[in-house]
């Protein structure tokens, strides 16, 4: 890969990624409230959804937890309790055990959406093709484990890391911690990105939404007359 | 602002907990909320109804949203009823609620279509003749290709067409069959005008100008119960549904009303919130039940038993015991049972005759008018015979005394008659009695006893003219006996647990209800009828009509009612709710829908006998007339069914469609040339059998009907009894007809008719169906025309069930294509006028009529003589049809149909024997609807342009709805009663009621003597009320409530009196037993439809979702261990089949259905997920592809009395619940969805 094409991919990629992202779900949910939602198809058929989709939730929801806490703590910071091999060892097991269950449930999503007519008439390319793309992805995360069994030290987790926090936190030379970390890595961290690109134009963004807030609030919740207004 | 930075009020959010902190006031926006709004916003909302065939008339809200219709609730804005009594409201059901599903699904008809077949033929052969009527012509007289069309009716293969061609095309055909085989070989079809009486008047109005026939409906549906015109001279009438409020004791007896009454039902709630106790009958457990006090359940078909032994119970306790006057006086004044009847001695025993007539007495007791038609009774104070008056020879002829103040017609002085001749000193006579009980096919338990019971019963020796001296009894005498009570001549049950017709013993053997049952509810039924002054009701419907002898079930019923005054009294009666949907401006109504205001009298036919003989359904007749007759007929009556309706027909009893075997267009020039009178030349050439009658040769080309308009109907889908022999001879297409008819099977052939074989298949040139659906009947048709759906068109819309006359509204135009059934038979009209120009111009038209009730021509003919067999001698109007020459202007039909025509002002109107002026109506509608110019009509017309202003005749003629038309008509009615009924509508003369008066709200119809009950702020509307409280007659034989019925046949079919009589065998499974095996056990079940619960009638039943609230097609159901028999579990495909043909549907297994019978709610359309049948090889049929019509002769009776013909008032009726089908589970469900093997080959040709 070229240097010009390897800081496109991993040094201005992210930005157009993240921008599309943010700035997409933002015109998405001001203007097409009525799109913002998951668009559940439980209604025209629960057969492999139930299971198929409380695995693959599951198995997602731990994924992207352990990405972000795994990416973006700083070293000096989990140094203090594990070191980084044994960090690498925690992500691979338990991440390969969440990925495990999340490739049960979305493969059965999948194969739902392609081969149930029912579910395939109504699906839109876009219903079909998150779930393709997310496929992929966890595939090709799954992909990494054998890698990552070869490099016990850490080291290229370290480079993801340092890869990541620098983007986020704006620095220039991003782009050259991956320069020597394996295909397999680069795949998985493209097609992450081309999914924060397409996020806001499918259901992912049903995402925003995760109605956390059913925890905390109270039970009965009585709106004013007359809308938003400041406290009398 | 944002919906993003709303949401960002973290902390402004939760403003003012509550309950604890378990709630929160929140200060989120509420824009949101407008989504809900506008979802329910709308531009407007219009008053509309449903105009299917049910009795609802509920008055719905239409609303509509940027052009679009979107969805329906109910109104609530009735005017009010009294204090004291519920109102009206809410009405409406589930079904109606989804109506607005129909207006824009796939299976809305769209454009108008033609079967393809038809069409390439059609145009080929305007290629070739450029006049449309040669064109049809070339189609019509080559053979094969009529059946190349014929043979495809129901398989598919629809194309669209324009408006012009589609019209071209019927107009046309209707030109070549009028003029080729005569305007009586046309056609129509349409039930109920209550439901939307100007769509129905559309055809008919466009038929009888051209001299087509409209079929009749409430018979042929069995909804028309024959015991009510026999009884009564009246149609059906009942009280309105309200009514039930003012009831103390309340039977359901064979209705389901939550299920089929639905608006009404929360009546029969507050009746009971108002103390009146409630009995219902019903063999399985319907929805009707919830409702009993307590819940009685006869064997299906066998409810007569039950009626005749609570009638034994209430004659014993109450009439012997003389336990209540307010019974006793009622009989002697509002009942026959005084009357004499005539016995006729025979083998050392009495039989019972005729009614005793004034005539048969030496000096006809001073009568010098119809004294053949009055009956006699005995004075109770001095003895001595007299003519009381108000028999229906008072009718006719003098005015005056016809009326129930009960006077001695010589003397004038009210006189009370003699209910017994009991201990006066008479004599008694051995009277014998027929028993049918034990003729029951073995499932409807035969009850053993002699054929002929002989009792004793009170008589008196009376002098005739003749000289002789001949034993008389009163009919109270006769019919005591005929319950078998004892009266101490030891010769009936000594009590009720003794074994012998008709006592509770007896009954519960036969119908298998316990016997301290019924006798309980009779004590209870009687006591209430005592203490409240007649106010027992009882509601009866389908369940008990649809057999074949359910008019003895309904007389057993009447009885009761009758003996304990509750007939004519609010809050008691008899109320068959049954199709009857009563068309309240009916003599408003008549002259627009079949253009009596341009020629009299139209052509009308009762449809069973026209089903029966043209689907060829009589060819396979197995019921013979021996099975029938009673061991006492006076002689012994021969022939099939089909003879004797051909006998009626000849006589004069029912009408005839065809009617001759001739054009009736060219009958004028034949009379001319022999220089006779059309009538004196139908009669003579009949005579010598120059001329013969069609229905002598029904299979003869002649004589078949070409042209068939459907219109408001599913005839194939829903009511067409026969199913598959409609298929096969009427269409001639593909049938699941298994049985062999007579002459193949060697059976002894009618008499009458003519035999041909082969059997004719495709008797019908052209079917033609207007709906706004793709119903069972449109798949049949050739061409389908589509019509506005009931939110799009301006009708009227009436029922029995409430007061008001309602609109139904055009919301929105008609979608797509579709028009109102007014503008397409003014197109069709239009059409027709400009293409017989050539072919008709004016013709006379020689007519046929019935000997009709409410003429004099109901006292036509006081016994049986057939000219035929030289009885007699053929005189029309007398002893044969009435022949009218009309003269009909062809060319100028459209002028006409657009047109009120003259005969209005010339002749007047009227109705039920009664006639008044209308110059000022015909004025009044000059003014409002604006006039045109007719050719070859002197003056200027009233228009009749758009469906508003056919609307707007029939309210300004009706009496119901213009109260200077109810007051002529009253006074019209007191010329003959001698009493001033005026005083019933005076206080509404001036009321009138506009067609944008019903729109605003609907309004409360004005009394007029067009029916029996009153409308009024006092009383409920109930049936018999003016006869009770304003003296006047029954139109029947003696004025009052016949219940004894003396028609020779009446007596040869042993139905004098009501009598028990089982359920026929119609012979129709035994064959199939065990014919075409698939492995799985069969079941042999009686085969009961009742009315839908997911449908009303086949509506509904194709609508997404009804069928998602039930199964989604057709289903039946059966009993828990019929179906462990047969190894049938709950959504199992079974099939139901027997040598009618077959049916396919799922089976619901459930505990509701007793044991033996199979249930399966009418009319499911089988458009609907049917697969194909075993049995047929072809796709399942509808419920009625495994029925076939049966005639009953005692229904054939006319030109006697209140047996005399009237269109949906009297004749033949189909009756299909006798029939029993094998049931087995289905091996293979076969969908039938592959191409069939000419439609693969069809690209290919394609591709040539």
């Amino acid at each position: 890969m070229s240097d010009f094409l390897h800081t496109l991919a991993f040094g201005i990629y992210p930005y157009i990624a993240l921008t599309v992202f943010l700035l997409g779900s933002l015109v998405r949910f001001e203007r097409e409230q009525y799109s913002w939602r998951s668009g559940s198809s439980q209604l025209l058929r629960a057969r492999q959804l139930r299971v198929g989709s409380n695995l693959f939730h599951i198995g997602i929801l731990f994924l992207l937890f352990g990405h972000t806490v795994g990416l973006l703590t700083p070293h000096e910071i989990y140094s203090l309790v594990i070191t980084a091999e044994q960090k690498q060892m925690l992500a691979i097991v338990s991440g390969g055990i969440a990925g495990v269950v999340c490739f049960v449930g979305l493969t059965m999503l999948l194969h739902r959406r392609l081969y149930d007519p029912r579910i395939r008439k109504t699906s839109s390319a876009m219903d079909i093709a998150v779930l393709v793309l997310l496929w992929l992805q966890l595939v090709l995360g799954l992909a990494t484990i054998p890698f990552s069994l070869a490099h016990r030290d850490g080291q290229v987790m370290m480079q993801l890391s340092h890869w990541a926090q620098h983007i986020l936190t704006f620095r220039a030379d991003a782009a050259s911690f991956l320069d020597d970390v394996g295909w397999v890595f680069k795949a998985h961290l493209l097609l992450g990105m081309t999914l924060f690109v397409v996020f806001p134009f499918s259901r992912l963004v049903h995402i925003w939404s995760a109605p956390v807030g059913y925890v905390f609030r109270p039970y009965q919740l009585v709106r004013r007359r007359g809308g938003a207004r400041t406290a009398a | 602002m944002s919906h993003f930075l709303d949401r960002l009020a973290f902390f402004k959010r939760y403003v003012e907990p509550f309950a604890g902190g378990h709630g929160s006031v929140t200060n989120e926006p509420r824009g949101w909320e407008d989504a809900y709004r506008q979802r329910w916003a709308h531009d407007k909302i219009v008053r509309s109804t449903h105009g299917v065939n049910c009795t609802g008339s509920c008055s719905w809200k239409i609303y509509v949203k940027g052009g679009v219709v979107t969805w329906e609730t109910q109104q609530t804005d009735y005017p009010r009823t009294r204090p004291g009594l519920p109102n009206h409201e809410p009405r409406g059901c589930g079904r109606g609620a989804t109506y607005s599903w129909y207006l824009y699904s796939a299976n809305r008809l769209k454009h108008p279509m033609m079967r393809k077949r038809l069409l390439r033929l059609w145009r080929e052969a305007k290629a070739q003749h450029p006049d449309p009527v040669r064109a049809w012509e070339s189609i019509q007289a080559d053979p094969a290709k009529r059946r190349e069309y014929q043979k495809v009716r129901g398989m598919g293969g629809f194309v669209r067409v324009s408006w012009e061609e589609a019209e071209e095309l019927i107009a046309a055909a209707n030109v070549y069959t009028a003029k080729t085989h005569g305007p009586d070989r046309i056609i129509g079809f349409s039930p109920i005008p209550a439901m939307s009486m100007v769509s129905y008047a559309a055809g008919s109005r466009y038929l009888s100008l051209i001299g087509g026939v409209c079929m009749s409906f409430y018979d042929w549906y069995c909804d028309l119960p024959p015991s009510s015109p026999q009884t009564w001279g009246e149609q059906t009438d009942v009280p309105e549904s309200a009514d039930w409020y003012n009831a103390g004791f309340l039977m359901m007896w064979g209705s389901n009303v939550p299920q089929t009454r639905t608006p009404d039902a929360h009546f029969m709630t507050e009746a009971r919130y108002h103390g009146a106790k409630t009995v219902v009958v019903t063999p399985d457990y319907s929805e009707a039940s919830k409702f009993a006090d307590l819940w009685l359940h006869p064997k299906q078909g066998t409810d007569a038993a039950l009626a005749l032994a609570m009638g034994h119970v209430i004659l014993k306790e109450w009439h012997l015991a003389g336990r209540s006057s307010y019974f006793e006086d009622y009989c002697r004044r509002y009942t026959d049972m005084p009357m004499l009847v005539l016995l006729e001695p025979r083998d050392g025993v009495q039989v019972m005759g005729r009614q005793l007539r004034a005539a048969d007495l030496p000096d006809a007791l001073g009568e010098t008018n119809n004294s053949e038609w009055k009956t006699v009774a005995v004075d109770d104070a001095t003895g001595r015979l007299y003519c009381p008056t108000g028999s229906i020879g008072f009718r006719w002829g003098e005015q005056g005394k016809w009326n129930l103040e009960g006077r001695d017609s010589r003397t004038l002085e009210v006189t009370t008659p003699r209910l017994t001749l009991l201990g006066n000193g008479g004599e008694t006579a051995e009277v014998a009695f027929p028993y049918f009980g034990g003729r029951a096919p073995e499932f409807f338990n035969p009850s053993r006893h002699d054929e002929v019971l002989v009792r004793r019963v009170p008589a008196m020796r009376v002098r005739l003219k003749d000289g002789s001296a001949r034993l008389v009894a009163t009919v109270y005498d006769l019919f005591v006996a005929n319950y078998g009570v004892e009266r101490g001549f030891g010769d009936c049950a000594a009590n009720y647990d003794e074994d012998r017709p008709y006592t509770p013993a007896w009954a519960e053997k036969v119908c298998g209800v316990p016997r301290a049952h019924i006798v309980a509810t009779a004590r209870e039924f009687a006591a209430n009828a005592d203490r409240t002054q007649g106010k027992s009701m009882v509601i009866l419907g389908a369940a008990v009509n649809h057999w074949y002898h359910g008019d003895m079930i309904y007389r057993g019923i009447i009885n009761l009612l009758v003996m304990c005054g509750c007939i004519g009294q609010s809050g008691g009666g008899w109320a068959h709710y049954v199709g009857q949907e009563k068309l309240r401006p009916q003599t408003g109504w008549v002259p627009l829908a079949f253009a009596t205001d341009w020629h009299r009298p139209p052509r009308q036919m009762n449809s069973t006998s026209f089903w029966y003989a043209h689907t060829d359904q009589w060819r396979y007749e197995k019921l013979r007339v021996e099975e029938l007759l009673s061991p006492t007929a006076p002689q012994p009556l021969k022939g099939a069914l089909i003879d004797f309706n051909v006998r009626a027909e000849r006589m004069g009893w029912l009408p005839s469609a065809p009617q001759l075997q001739a054009n009736p267009l060219r009958i004028a020039e034949l009379a001319k040339a022999a220089g006779e009178a059309p009538a004196a030349f139908v009669a003579r050439a009949l005579g010598d059998g120059t001329l013969r009658m069609s229905c002598e040769d029904p299979d003869h080309p002649a004589n078949w009907p070409r042209n068939l308009f459907v219109w408001r109907s599913n005839l194939l889908g829903s009511s067409g009894k026969g199913h598959e022999y409609f298929l096969k001879h009427l269409l001639g297409t593909v049938h699941g007809v298994q049985g062999k008819d007579l002459g193949e099977q060697g059976g002894v052939k009618p008499e009458e008719v003519v035999w041909r074989d082969p059997a004719p298949e495709g008797k019908l040139d052209l079917l033609v169906t207007l709906d706004f659906r793709m119903s069972t009947t449109c798949m049949y048709s050739d061409v389908v025309l589509p019509t506005a759906t009931w939110y799009e068109k301006h009708d009227l819309n009436t029922s029995d069930m409430h007061p008001f006359i309602h609109p139904l509204s055009a919301a929105v135009d008609p979608a797509w294509e579709a028009r109102t059934d007014w503008a397409i038979f003014k197109g069709i009209a239009r059409r027709f006028s400009e293409l017989c120009v050539g072919h008709l111009g004016v013709e006379t038209d020689v007519v046929l009529a019935p000997l009709m009730h409410d003429t004099p021509q109901e006292l036509a003919q006081n016994a049986v003589r057939d000219w035929k067999r030289g009885e007699c001698e053929p005189v029309p109007g007398k002893t044969m049809p009435a022949v009218v020459a009309i003269e009909r202007d062809y060319p100028r039909t459209y002028a006409r149909f657009t047109a009120l025509g003259p005969l209005m002002d010339k002749v007047g109107n009227g109705g039920k024997g009664i006639a008044w002026k209308t110059e000022h109506e015909v004025e009044f509608l000059a003014q409002l609807n604006g006039t045109t110019v007719v050719p070859g009509v002197e003056g200027r017309r009233p228009k009749i342009e758009t469906d508003i202003d056919a609307a707007e005749v029939i309210l300004a003629l009706a009496p119901e709805t213009n109260g200077h038309v109810a007051v002529k008509a009253w006074a019209a009615l007191s010329q003959n009663t001698g009493r001033d009924h005026t005083h019933l509508a005076k206080g509404k003369e001036h009321e009138a009621i506009r067609f944008r008066d019903v729109q605003a709200q609907p309004r409360k119809i004005i009394s007029s003597p067009t029916w029996s009950g009153v409308e009024s702020e006092e009383v409920c509307y109930n049936a018999g009320y003016t006869n009770v409280h304003e003296l006047i007659p029954w139109r029947t034989l003696s004025g009052r409530q016949q219940l004894y019925q003396d028609h020779p046949w009446m007596l040869a079919f042993g139905e004098q009196l009501c009598v028990y009589k089982p359920p026929v065998d119609l012979k129709a499974h035994q064959a199939m037993v065990g014919r075409v095996p698939n492995g799985n056990k069969e079941l042999v079940l009686n085969f009961i439809t009742p009315h839908q619960k997911w449908g009303i009638h086949s509506t509904y039943s194709d609508n997404l979702i009804m069928l998602t609230l039930n199964r989604g097609g057709p289903v039946a159901w059966i009993s828990e261990a019929d179906a462990a028999r047969a190894g049938i579990e709950d959504n199992d495909w079974i099939e139901a089949f027997n040598l009618n043909g077959a049916l396919t549907a799922r089976a619901v297994v459930s505990q509701r259905v007793p044991e033996g019978m199979i249930l399966m709610y009418h009319a499911q359309e089988k458009i609907v997920n049917t697969p194909g049948s075993e049995v047929m090889k072809t796709r399942g049929g509808i419920h009625n592809s495994v029925t076939r019509a049966v005639l009953k002769p005692t229904h054939m009776i006319g030109g006697y009395a209140q047996l005399s013909y009237g269109f949906n008032y009297h004749g033949t009726i189909g009756t299909n619940r006798d029939e029993f089908v094998v049931v087995r589970k289905m091996a293979k469900v076969d969908w039938m969805d592959e191409p069939a093997a000419s439609d693969q080959a069809a690209p290919a040709v394609a591709a040539e």
